[in-house]
């Protein structure tokens, strides 16, 4: 393929692209995002294309491998276009089905259908169903539909349209006022309003810049920019590319985490094709402007999400941040002005030139405008990535698309924002999301990770956690944080172990403050975030743990214990077999006990006692009752009475 | 690993210093781990100190300075998986291989680490062997995944 030198040649090669594609021919999509990988979409795949070659489709049908469609919980997803028909959770087996029913036969295979929980009703296009219906899949609608290692499928979608406008017929201040007017704000945490963010680095005497796209994502739970890199990397190239002329840069780099292979090499594909087509290079189509873009995998550390750890990280040092008297957008990378975004913000850059600032404004509410991608993951039925408008109220996300809480559970909060966020409430789940709303609450937006959570999960556990996690990746550099949160963890942990005692919530109130007030980088000023949120709502828990040292969800290992109920036990052996510490003594028609000194708490029996019999209790805050003696331990059934 | 190995890494990124940790990881991702012998070279390659390199190489998780088992086991923390009960599979793992997060046991069969998130809520908890990921593992499943390995 030659370069392309010009807007016009672009769409002419787009025309020719779409003029070999027939919309009516059968195309199966199948999704090879990492979630939908590791429940085996690589062998779904591979008998796709066997079969379809034993039938002799090969001419009448395409198989394209996409990135992530989202609905992570029903992996792997295949969807048959042009019809659309949807199936989730494909095995190897299903496949020849697939092939000769609904492809050569034309009809549907009922049980690969979704079922609609509410109505019990077959659900044929992904559309209608409930988890997308509710979606506004701006930014990662294309992701289910174009193959990420195929430059021609982002073209034929429309794909360089924004860049060609901008190079063609935009000056650079144009399109920053474009972005400005779009009140764009950072998808990654901050939530910094991307246009003040580049004009100041375009108002900076200093020649060279930079841009940088921050897809160190690594807040627990949360994927969606891995999801988008994975799936469609040239919109990010392109966003990119757009931010790079606005500001006057000619070299970008791409920050991201090496545990994420896939979308390391999906990038470094889409750049190099990009690169042989004329989008990144010298002249880009044309007009003059050079850019490149370079790849730089990140070797695992959480601080290097933070703007000024990460371009430490980038000249090849530990990634340890700074103090921002003066912000990286003026002193940046090789303190050069550098302009860092999230995958996300720059993903939505394509969309504002495309359709316009004005377009973009009328999704979401005052302060935050568009939409965002939640990493919906937890306690929740619909596991997966979910787009939707700023302003959509809590209780939508996690109930009308999400599903509700699986296995007839309750709610108890939702956990935003990550490790520097905080959990939200029941009473407060009308809550709209958005930028300022989360924050008043006492969490953030973060990058978007949502983990619900439901009555087993114990609150101080979970404040223990992030502070364990954030004392794990503390740089080290300043004393609040990395002393302070180790403190912070030791008297979490003594909580959740029954060993609190009066004083110690004002205590981690008192150095929560103090990590708040003088830590060098966001992520200790944040850290306190979690505790002080669960506090907040919260607080009987803590007392429990800490006065009567009782676990109210039961989940605390040192708190609690396991313990057959002798009235309900019908000596069925379940239990007995599978428990890794054997420590349930018993037999065929004897009652069975769990041995307190030889249990690991590991839960095992728990899930192994059948819900009819519901024998194996947990208990907390009481001591276990005394084994029932020998001679009572005897069942004897009725059926053998006669 | 031999010293070609490592000059070609080296000549790959364009023995560039700034390139530092992307050698690193190359080494490591080809080696399993960073012997002081691979670290010297790359120190004399691109003229960088060697306390600079093990500052690196001690301050990133991906990098490790002892050799790894066999078999490679990631028992995912993240939040999600947190919730869903991570913490009773991996005592569990810790019980049967006698190795706590960081380690590798004495027959150099299995090397633990936690990771805080491999991006595969949907399935959680989550425990992956030499990269390839069982999902949805309780204790009891775990114990039965790792009798596979020898």
């Amino acid at each position: 393929m030659s370069q392309i030198n010009s807007p016009a040649e672009l769409e002419e090669f787009r025309q020719s692209i779409l003029s070999k594609r027939d919309p009516d021919k059968h195309c199966i999509t199948l999704c090879s995002g990492s979630a939908c990988h590791a429940s085996g979409s690589a062998e779904v795949i591979a008998s796709i294309e066997e079969e379809i070659k034993k039938q002799g489709l090969g001419a009448e049908v395409d198989v394209r491998r996409t990135g992530c469609h989202g609905f992570c919980e029903r992996g792997p997803i295949i969807v048959i276009h042009p019809e659309e028909i949807c199936y989730f959770q494909i095995e190897p087996k299903d496949v020849p089905e697939i092939i000769s029913q609904t492809i050569k036969e034309k009809k549907l295979i009922e049980r690969l259908l979704y079922t609609d929980p509410g109505t019990n009703k077959k659900i044929i296009h992904e559309s209608e169903i409930p988890f997308y219906k509710y979606q506004k899949r701006l930014v990662f609608g294309s992701n289910g539909s174009i193959d990420p290692k195929s430059i021609e499928d982002y073209l034929a979608i429309g794909g360089y349209a924004a860049l060609a406008k901008v190079l063609s017929g935009m000056t650079s201040e144009q399109v920053l006022d474009e972005v400005k007017k779009s009140k764009l704000r950072g998808r990654g945490g901050g939530g910094f309003p991307a246009g003040s963010k580049w004009e100041g680095s375009r108002n900076a005497p200093e020649k060279i810049k930079y841009v940088i796209v921050n897809a160190d994502e690594g807040d627990p739970g949360a994927y969606m920019d891995r999801a988008l890199l994975e799936g469609n990397p040239h919109s990010i190239l392109e966003g990119l590319t757009i931010g790079a002329y606005a500001i006057g840069s000619h070299e970008g780099y791409i920050y991201v985490r090496q545990e994420y292979p896939l979308a390391v090499e999906n990038v470094h594909i889409a750049i190099k094709k990009a690169e042989e087509y004329g989008f990144l290079g010298k002249n880009i189509l044309g007009s003059g402007f050079d850019f490149i873009v370079k790849v730089h995998r990140g070797a695992g550390a959480f601080v290097c999400g933070e703007s000024t750890a990460l371009m430490t990280a980038l000249e090849g040092r530990a990634g340890e941040p700074r103090p921002k008297y003066i912000r990286s957008n003026i002193k940046g990378l090789w303190d050069r002005p550098s302009v860092l975004n999230n995958v996300e913000t720059w993903a939505n850059v394509p969309l504002i030139i495309n359709k316009g600032a004005d377009w973009f404004t009328q999704f979401g509410t005052e302060g935050s405008k568009g939409t965002k991608i939640f990493s919906l993951v937890g306690k929740i039925t619909n596991t997966g990535l979910v787009e939707v408008p700023m302003g959509m109220p809590l209780r939508d996300i996690i109930y009308k698309i999400g599903g509700g809480i699986p296995g007839g559970k309750k709610f108890k909060a939702v956990q935003t924002g990550g490790p520097s966020g905080g959990c939200v409430p029941e009473e407060l789940l009308d809550l709209q999301v958005g930028f300022d709303e989360l924050t008043m609450a006492g969490s953030m937006m973060g990058s978007g990770g949502m983990i619900v959570m439901d009555e087993d999960t114990c609150m101080v556990d979970v404040s223990r956690y992030f502070i364990h996690f954030l004392t794990d990746e503390s740089c080290g550099k300043c004393v609040p944080c990395r002393e302070g949160l180790r403190q912070m963890l030791r008297i979490l942990t003594n909580i959740t172990e029954g060993k609190g005692k009066e004083g110690d919530i004002e205590l981690l109130e008192e150095l929560s403050e103090t990590a708040r007030e003088a830590a060098l980088c966001a992520l200790g000023k944040s850290a306190p975030n979690p505790f002080l949120s669960t506090l907040r709502y919260f607080r009987d828990e803590y007392e429990a743990h800490i006065r009567e040292k009782r676990c109210p969800a039961l989940s605390c290992k040192e708190l609690i214990a396991f313990h057959i109920d002798p009235a309900k036990c019908q000596a069925c052996m379940m239990c007995l077999k599978k428990c890794p510490a054997e420590a349930i003594v018993g037999g065929k028609n004897k009652i069975h006990v769990i041995d307190q000194e030889k249990c690991t708490k590991c839960g095992t029996c728990f899930e192994a006692c059948p819900p009819r019999f519901g024998a194996v209790k947990k208990i907390s805050g009481e001591p276990v009752p005394s084994p029932v003696p020998e001679e009572e331990r005897i069942i004897i059934r009725k059926s053998k009475e006669k | 690993m031999d010293n070609d190995k490592i000059d070609q890494i080296v000549d790959n990124h364009g023995c560039e210093a700034s390139s530092l940790i992307q050698i690193l990881l190359d080494i490591q991702s080809e080696n399993h781990w960073l012997s002081k012998e691979a670290l010297e070279k790359v120190s004399k390659s691109l003229q960088v100190p060697l306390t600079r390199i093990r500052h690196i190489a001690t301050f990133y998780k991906a990098f490790s300075l002892v050799p790894k088992g066999r078999h490679e086991i990631h028992i995912c923390v993240g939040t999600a998986c947190h919730v869903r009960g991570a913490t009773r599979v991996l005592d569990t793992v810790q019980d049967l291989t006698g190795i706590r997060p960081g380690e590798t046991d004495l027959d150099l069969k299995f090397s633990l680490e936690t990771v805080n998130c491999l991006g595969c809520c949907a399935l959680g908890p989550v425990m992956e062997v030499d990269g390839k990921t069982h999902g949805k593992m309780a204790p009891s499943k775990a114990a039965g995944v790792l009798r596979n390995y020898e």
